[in-house]
């Protein structure tokens, strides 16, 4: 039986056919869209919260979406050490959530930022990184006016010494906190990050850099993220 | 009884405030000078029902924890009062 990731659609969400199209292309799985007052994820081996902008980002981006009833499923699956990974608006909707630590604000600068930017990777110890050597340098699609990743000192001091950062930029566009662009849970099973590795992943785009991160969360799929999680 | 509540939510301090500082970066441009320390929030106007006005603070302290705010980078003050239209509004 192949590898079948569900891919969450709330009202707003505009990435989540790039994020099925990936994981075919890049990992061979199958992939399904899961919408957001669905319950019952059972079946699927990894859950990708795609970017948009789920309820018009009314609020705070994310602060809607994390009611929808899909999300209390998404909570238990990532409990469970199902994979889950938020791009973009998905990472938002992952901290307000609480399933990932810190928040992500607008901008330094207030401009939308729709660019490449250089990213190196931080940690392998995540199910979005489990292929890929920590410094390898990648080129990657960012489309975003909140993802200026902020933390507390004492949050900052976590994640540094549980090697919980993914992902940091080369070049800070946004003014993250420590040039963070991706985060994991303490487990690895839940990642976040503002780039869009999906939009990355086919030559015909003329950029694959983030086929390495995709085939990684196919890879973790497949086997199950406890065989990935081996102690730091 | 119906009670006006107004929901202040504002960042932190120590937050940083990509909006505030670009606000103070223009204020000089204008004229204003000696400004310093801004900072921009979000204010959350309702009209509730509630058996009495600590009901009614007890409430949007709920709401402000759960919704209104996100108290990572967030914190809300809430101020109610009587409505001043009770009876008139519905």
């Amino acid at each position: 039986m192949s590898t079948r990731i569900g891919v969450v659609v709330f009202p707003g969400s505009n990435c989540e056919h790039d994020v099925v199209r990936a994981v075919q292309l890049v990992g061979g799985a199958d992939a399904e869209l899961v919408f957001h007052d669905r319950r019952d994820l059972s079946g699927l081996d990894a859950v990708v919260l795609p970017g948009g902008f789920a309820h018009g980002d009314y609020l705070r981006p994310g602060a809607l979406a994390r009611f929808s009833p899909v999300m209390e499923s998404v909570a238990k699956f990532a409990a469970e050490g199902g994979p889950v990974v938020g791009i973009c608006n998905g990472f938002q909707v992952l901290t307000e959530a609480g399933l990932l630590p810190g928040a992500l604000q607008k901008n330094a600068g207030l401009r939308f930022l729709c660019t490449v930017v250089p990213v190196t990777v931080v940690s392998d110890r995540s199910v979005l990184t489990a292929r890929l050597t920590p410094g390898r340098h990648l080129s990657l699609p960012i489309n975003h006016f909140e993802g200026n990743y902020t933390c507390d000192a004492g949050t900052l001091e976590m994640l540094r010494s549980e090697g919980r950062i993914v992902l940091r930029y080369a070049d800070n566009p946004n003014g993250s906190v420590d040039d963070i662009a991706g985060v994991c849970n303490a487990a690895g099973n839940v990642v976040g990050l503002m780039p869009h590795p999906e939009r990355a992943c086919d030559v015909l785009l003329g950029n694959t850099d983030g086929a390495g991160l995709i085939g990684s969360l196919v890879a973790s799929a497949t086997s199950g993220t406890r065989a990935l999680s081996r102690s730091s | 009884m119906r009670f006006s509540v107004l929901v202040e939510v504002r960042l932190r301090p120590g937050i940083a405030d990509p909006q505030g500082a670009t606000i103070e970066r223009a204020l000089p441009a204008l004229g204003f000078s000696g400004v310093d320390g801004v900072r921009v929030g979000k204010a959350v106007r309702f009209v509730i029902d509630a058996a009495d006005e600590a009901s009614a603070r007890a409430e949007a302290q709920d709401m402000a924890e759960r919704l209104l705010a996100n108290p990572v980078i967030e914190e809300a003050e809430v101020t109610v009062s009587a409505d001043a239209k009770a009876g008139a509004a519905s």
